[in-house]
């Protein structure tokens, strides 16, 4: 156990390369260069999407006269538009309730569940946990023709609450996946010490190990906002009115109207949607990148 | 020590409430555990898993209940052009995306696996088109690939003076599949970099000493020791990858809708636009169903393939 940790630790601070032959130059164009390729390549569409949103109609559509790469006098017209013409607000409001609402529901189903699994382990509990996993894998382009007509014989079509009850067909999954590698990193003495004191199993899990276990359910809390401010095909199959839509679904079926795109709008409209997860992501990027690389190790 | 403590913690428990009981009583205590879990995904998943593969045996179409109808659904597709199109596009485009992803993702994780100032800020930029909304990001796609104002081309024509013709890149058919293809590796990158960056850090610099002591050039270390180190993670990575690309309906959907003459289509576009946009709800969980044979031999291929080797990590559970 302190061995593997101690080698864990050994193993980011020393890189085969850092031999004695390795000059600057061979660095240089070895490391330096492909790597800022590849960060100029990914930040690329950003930049784009971002100046967009503030370039004036006639410098977006004029490259001979205006530099396209930079804005000569930005403006805030796509944004009043957006906030102000369209029903921007209402969108983002529905999709911050479907994404908060479709969290909570799957952290409190799956650390539950992980709960039993890992933790009360009871014949087959390794069945269950590998069930779980598999429903992983179940992509949501097979289920949302059969879903939707689950959806409407319940008289949930056309309801934000459809998806906060569809989105934890694919959080409860993961999160339960990655609860189960925390609850397992949790000493098991410190739950037989407090059985021993007489406390009661649920006393254990909320007093004991829920606390114990804060940062999976941080990872897996975000990791769900994420996952459910990001989706598109329930939405898109299961919400009809334009009032009840979530951002990702209404930019592209409200936005986008007749022949001419209104390319600053519908840019803006993407930054201001892309605004809070990736506000969100730079709070907390370690918590991402670890429940990123847990689930994948599990 | 604790004798004082004793007898006043043994009072207050020795009368738990009956339902303080119930939840002690470890059989209820699971059951009552998994439910909420094991409930929702039962009812929105299992279930529905199951009405689609009846659907698809039906002429169900929306608003009216649909009759037992057996393979007519599929013998249909069988005939239909455009769903040998959507396969066939599916697969390519599984196929090209996947291999990129994974090359160029394999070698950004190599990449980033080096010591650099302000390491960790640029892992954190890296997994950003990982987190944004994909269909926001396509957006930015569709637009930078506009036929009158793409940046793309206005480099290539105005400022490189390679070309003397703007791009059409999503009017015609091989120029829109390539193009969907490159938005896609672009967007899965980061996944597979930071996995596989996760997996590189596991491994033992002592192999690395161990082979420069014995004179192994760096093509070999990678061919010898990174590569053979990596592959059980590579699979597991790789058959999240296959299973997602193949059934991705949001690239493709927000950028060209399956046009330019439907050659753009996966099969979950068609699924959509058959079933939902065209009411015709049997037809389309046949093709959602048809997906399913495609999925089980990508992922049993890419999992058997790659994962010969026992897990590095031994073969100890952990």
């Amino acid at each position: 156990m302190t061995d593997a940790a101690a080698q864990s630790t050994n193993v980011g601070s020393a890189t085969p390369d850092t031999m004695a032959w390795d000059s600057r130059a061979r660095r240089v164009m070895m490391i330096y260069l492909p790597l800022s390729c590849f960060v100029l390549i990914l930040l690329f569409p950003f930049y784009w999407m971002a100046i967009t949103s503030f370039k004036p109609n006639a410098e977006l559509l004029n490259y001979r006269e205006h530099n396209p790469f930079w804005i000569s006098s930005p403006t805030l017209a796509h944004i009043k538009h957006l906030l102000f013409n369209t029903a921007y607000p209402t969108w983002l409001k529905t999709t911050m309730f479907v994404a908060i609402g479709s969290t909570f529901l799957s952290l409190f189903a799956s650390t539950l569940a992980a709960y039993a699994i890992e933790r009360l382990r009871f014949r087959g509990s390794p069945y269950v946990g590998l069930g779980i996993y598999l429903a992983y894998l179940v992509p949501p382009s097979i289920l949302f023709i059969p879903l939707a007509t689950v959806i409407v014989q319940f008289g949930l079509f056309d309801s934000p609450m459809a998806l906060i009850l569809v989105y934890p067909t694919f959080l409860v999954p993961f999160c339960t996946w990655l609860l189960i590698g925390y609850f397992k990193s949790i000493p098991y003495e410190l739950e037989e010490c407090a059985l021993v004191d007489g406390a009661t199993r649920l006393q254990i899990l909320r007093r004991i190990t829920l606390p114990l276990a804060v940062p999976g359910l941080i990872s897996a809390g975000i990791f769900s906002f994420t996952l459910s401010w990001n989706e598109f095909i329930y939405a898109l199959a299961f919400i009809q009115s334009g009032a009840n839509k979530t951002v990702p679904v209404a930019i592209l079926t409200e936005l986008v109207t007749g022949d001419v795109y209104q390319w600053g709008a519908l840019m803006a409209g993407s930054l201001l949607g892309s605004l809070p997860v990736a506000l969100f992501y730079s709070l907390f990027v370690d918590y991402y990148v670890s429940s990123l690389t847990g689930a994948v190790k599990e | 020590m604790s004798v004082t403590t004793l007898p006043s913690r043994g009072i207050a428990l020795r009368q738990p409430g009956w339902v303080a009981r119930l939840f002690d009583y470890k059989p209820f205590l699971i059951v009552m555990c998994l439910t909420p879990a094991i409930g929702l995904l039962t009812v929105f998943l299992t279930y529905p898993l199951g009405l689609g593969v009846w659907l698809a045996f039906t002429d169900t179409t929306i608003g009216q209940r649909g009759i037992y109808i057996g393979l007519e659904n599929f013998q249909y597709l069988w005939t239909d052009p455009l769903w040998w199109g959507a396969v066939f596009y599916s697969i390519f485009y599984t196929g090209i995306a996947t291999f990129g992803k994974f090359a160029l993702g394999f070698w950004l994780a190599l990449l980033l696996n080096n010591h650099f100032p302000l390491k960790s800020l640029l892992r954190a930029i890296v997994l950003l088109p990982w987190i944004v909304p994909t269909v926001l990001s396509a957006l930015a796609f569709w637009w930078i690939y506009d036929p009158q104002f793409s940046i793309i081309s206005y480099l290539l024509v105005d400022v490189l003076h390679i070309r003397t013709t703007y791009i059409d890149f999503l009017g015609t058919p091989w120029p829109a599949r390539f193009s969907l293809i490159v938005a896609n590796i672009w967007r899965g990158i980061p996944f597979v970099a930071i996995s596989l960056l996760a997996g590189l850090q596991t491994i033992s610099p002592s192999l690395y000493e161990a082979a420069m002591l014995d004179g192994a050039s760096a093509w070999q270390r990678f061919r010898y020791i990174t590569f053979p180190m990596m592959l059980p993670i590579l699979a597991i990575v790789m058959t999240f990858s296959i299973i997602f690309t193949f059934t991705d309906f949001q690239l493709v959907y927000a950028i060209t809708r399956g046009g330019p003459v439907n050659s753009t289509h996966l099969l979950a576009t068609l699924a959509f636009q058959r079933g939902i946009a065209g009411g015709e709800l049997g037809e389309g969980a046949a093709i959602a169903v048809s997906m399913v044979p495609f999925l089980v031999f990508a992922t049993l291929f890419s999992y058997f393939g790659l994962a010969r080797r026992k897990w590095q990590q031994g073969e100890a559970n952990d």
